[in-house]
């Protein structure tokens, strides 16, 4: 019993993570439009970001997890107003492949750059530790992880639900015709909410650096995982993503203590199953299937 | 149709003057006809690019000029061997990929070795290309042992390490130190299994139990679970048979886990390049086998010495690797004073040799294994490491005929 509690704390750990760097891409899908495949390549850039800044600055974990995500945010919004913006009218798809393509190139460059054997990173100080109740014991840096990412996935859904732009967000996603006739200047916005989206990929790279191996691929199936999380929860949906991301995290930890080589499988046949009770998604809206 | 002859007109005129050149610039030495060509092509090839790129790559060519150098300094104008050029390509890790760049290099490059090869699916590519060109091929990167065993050929020769080597090193010592009770952790792919098997096998044969045999994903980034199962049963060691990325995953969730200093960890297969990328702290303590280490002696240090002028880094036991079986290739090309395959084959089966690499080091016949002393390391603690790249305590020198197998039935030459 006390292994399966421990498997579930495990379990619910990961899915915290999950759901926190799920939650860019789904707030990018909802706004937009776009399916971002570079959210791994982001995630991955925001690590590599932290690992860079430790040691040429000696910048800590602390200060990382507040100047990687704004760094991130301004490279979004480059790459909104660079690239992603004149696709936005045409098919998704041409979005989805262009940011495919950034994907290969911001992979090539850190390869280029910082080699492929990867970068060092240690766990910050003060959260080596580990907590133990009962017979049940995690790492407290995982514990961290978790609390950090609820928070982080609270503080988004009250700023889209409980705040003005928030609303005029929300109104423009759901129907920019009309939001326009009534005065809200809708493409303001794109641009903000995509770097915003950006900003949570690399946010959530700073919170992988010290547990993950930070390298230039580390992002490459990462991403799959986040679109089956997202894809579970229902495209462009914040709540579905947050469920889902539990939800994964729970599975692959179940699936790793009693079924170790379907581990992965799992959380795709869990993606299947979803589609085809429920082809939008747990959380998603009918016309978005 | 035009524009193919047109092509394949200029192929043949660029080669045509490619060969010329060559003879008007090494010019036919009194041996000169002995040696085809007029030049020895050493072929590199490996990943150039990829995963493996920092642990052999583009340094491997640096290790082999050194080798070249060495050579002619030590033969001056008697150097049967005037002209050597170094040709490289990148495999990608690809067995198919490999296969064909194999052929290009021997076709197209004149190439009249090849060296390296990591990735097992590649390396046993290569060795049929090997064979059916009549041209030799010295492995170093690749671990699988069915280069000398039932894929073995006149032509192929397995320089630096196998699985086997790995497994018994790590495994038979470790279990004879004390630590009986293993779990092993291993992805679930052809390398992984075949890790798992040897791993298995020789910790067993040394008196150990295996608790557990998890196989995990593969690529996978999330340990967690994997590293409380395997803790569960209490075992003295547990044995983590990923690579890479992976590898460097498993290891910072299993400090996470407090596992460091608590249970013994052992490494299938790791390179000094895992440890300088991860940091050597979290390594600490960490036991596994190493094929050559550049600080083990003054002599592997005064040739670190000079890769690292070259590089500004230090070599891995596959940069050392490629060092010396390039320069042995020279030795033999000498000795038997023609590049013709044949004659060096029969020069270095038996060969015993020392050199920088290859301590007690013997060419066996039967099966084109080269047998050398192997090292059982273990991670040093950060207060002990005095400078970058100084990662390693030797714990047991594994003699080397200790070290590899016996030579396998399946292989028929």
């Amino acid at each position: 019993m006390s292994a399966f509690l421990q498997y579930t704390l495990q379990g619910l750990a990961a899915g915290g993570f999950y759901a926190l760097a799920a939650l860019g891409l789904a707030v990018i899908f909802g706004v937009l439009g776009v399916v971002n495949f570079s959210h791994g390549a982001c995630y991955m850039l925001g690590a590599v970001a932290s690992a860079v800044l430790l040691d040429t600055l000696g910048l800590s974990f602390w200060w990382a997890l507040l100047v990687v995500p704004v760094l991130m945010f301004v490279f979004g919004v480059l790459m909104e107003r660079l690239l992603v913006q004149w696709l936005l009218r045409l098919d998704p798809l041409y979005n989805f492949l262009l940011t495919f393509g950034i994907t290969l190139v911001l992979v090539d460059l850190v390869k280029r750059r910082y080699g492929v054997s990867g970068l060092p990173y240690q766990l910050p100080p003060g959260l080596d530790g580990r907590v133990t109740v009962g017979s049940v014991s995690l790492s407290l840096y995982q514990v961290f992880v978790t609390l950090f990412a609820v928070l982080v996935c609270v503080a988004v859904w009250a700023l889209l639900t409980q705040t003005r732009i928030g609303m005029i967000v929300r109104a423009s996603t759901e129907d920019a015709e009309r939001s326009r006739a009534l005065g809200i200047n809708v493409g303001r916005w794109v641009t903000p909410v995509f770097g915003f989206g950006i900003g949570l990929a690399g946010l959530s790279g700073v919170l992988a650096a010290p547990f993950r191996a930070i390298t230039a691929d580390m992002g490459s199936n990462f991403v799959i995982i986040l679109f089956a999380v997202v894809v579970i929860g229902g495209l462009g949906s914040i709540l579905g993503a947050v469920v889902a991301g539990f939800l994964v995290g729970l599975v692959e930890a179940y699936g790793q203590a009693y079924a170790p080589s379907f581990a992965q499988v799992l959380i795709f046949v869990l993606m299947a199953l979803v589609v085809l009770v429920r082809p939008s998604g747990l959380f998603g809206r009918e016309e978005a299937a | 149709m035009h524009r193919k002859k047109t092509l394949a007109l200029a192929a043949t005129a660029v080669s045509g003057s490619l060969v010329l050149a060559a003879c008007g610039g090494g010019g036919p030495s009194a041996s000169g006809g002995k040696i085809s060509d007029g030049k020895v092509v050493l072929g590199l090839l490996n990943d150039q690019s990829g995963v493996y790129k920092d642990l052999s790559g583009p340094n491997s060519k640096v290790a082999i000029q050194m080798a070249i150098d060495d050579y002619k300094a030590k033969y001056g104008d008697k150097a049967v061997a005037k002209d050597i050029e170094i040709v490289t390509a990148d495999h990608q890790n690809k067995p198919d990929i490999a296969n064909t760049k194999a052929q290009e290099m021997y076709d197209r490059d004149k190439a009249d070795i090849i060296l390296d090869v990591p990735t097992s699916s590649a390396a046993l590519a290569v060795a049929n290309q090997a064979k059916a060109k009549k041209k030799l091929f010295i492995d170093i990167g690749a671990g699988t042992t069915a280069l000398t065993g039932k894929s073995c050929n006149k032509y192929t020769f397995h320089w630096a390490y196998d699985t086997y080597m790995l497994a018994h090193g790590t495994g038979g010592v470790v279990v004879k130190n004390g630590g009986k009770k293993w779990s092993i952790v291993y992805p679930d792919y052809a390398f992984g299994q075949d890790m798992n098997k040897s791993f298995t096998a020789a910790v067993q044969q040394a008196g150990g139990t295996i608790q557990q045999s998890i196989p995990t994903p593969f690529p996978n980034d999330n340990f967690a679970t994997y590293i409380t199962k395997a803790q569960s049963t209490n075992p003295d060691v547990i044995g983590i048979m990923a690579a890479g990325g992976d590898l460097i995953n498993f290891v910072k969730q299993f400090n996470q886990a407090g596992l460091q200093g608590k249970t013994d960890l052992a490494v299938g297969l790791m390179f000094i390049t895992d440890i300088h990328s991860l940091g050597v702290d979290q390594f600490q303590g960490t036991k596994f086998t190493d094929a050559w280490y550049w600080n083990f002696d003054d002599q592997n240090r005064a040739w670190a010495d000079k890769f690292k002028e070259k590089t500004g880094t230090r070599p891995s036991f596959a940069h050392a690797g490629n060092y010396s079986a390039a320069l042995q290739y020279l030795e033999a090309v000498q000795r038997a004073g023609t590049d013709d395959a044949d004659a060096v084959v029969k020069q270095l089966e038996g060969k015993k040799i020392n050199d920088v690499f290859l301590r007690n080091g013997e060419i066996r016949a039967a099966d084109h294994s080269v047998l050398h002393d192997a090292y059982l390391v273990q991670v040093k603690n950060k207060s002990e490491v005095k400078e970058d790249w100084d990662y390693e305590k030797v714990l047991e020198t594994i003699p080397a005929q200790e070290a590899f197998g016996p030579v396998s039935g399946d292989c028929k030459m």
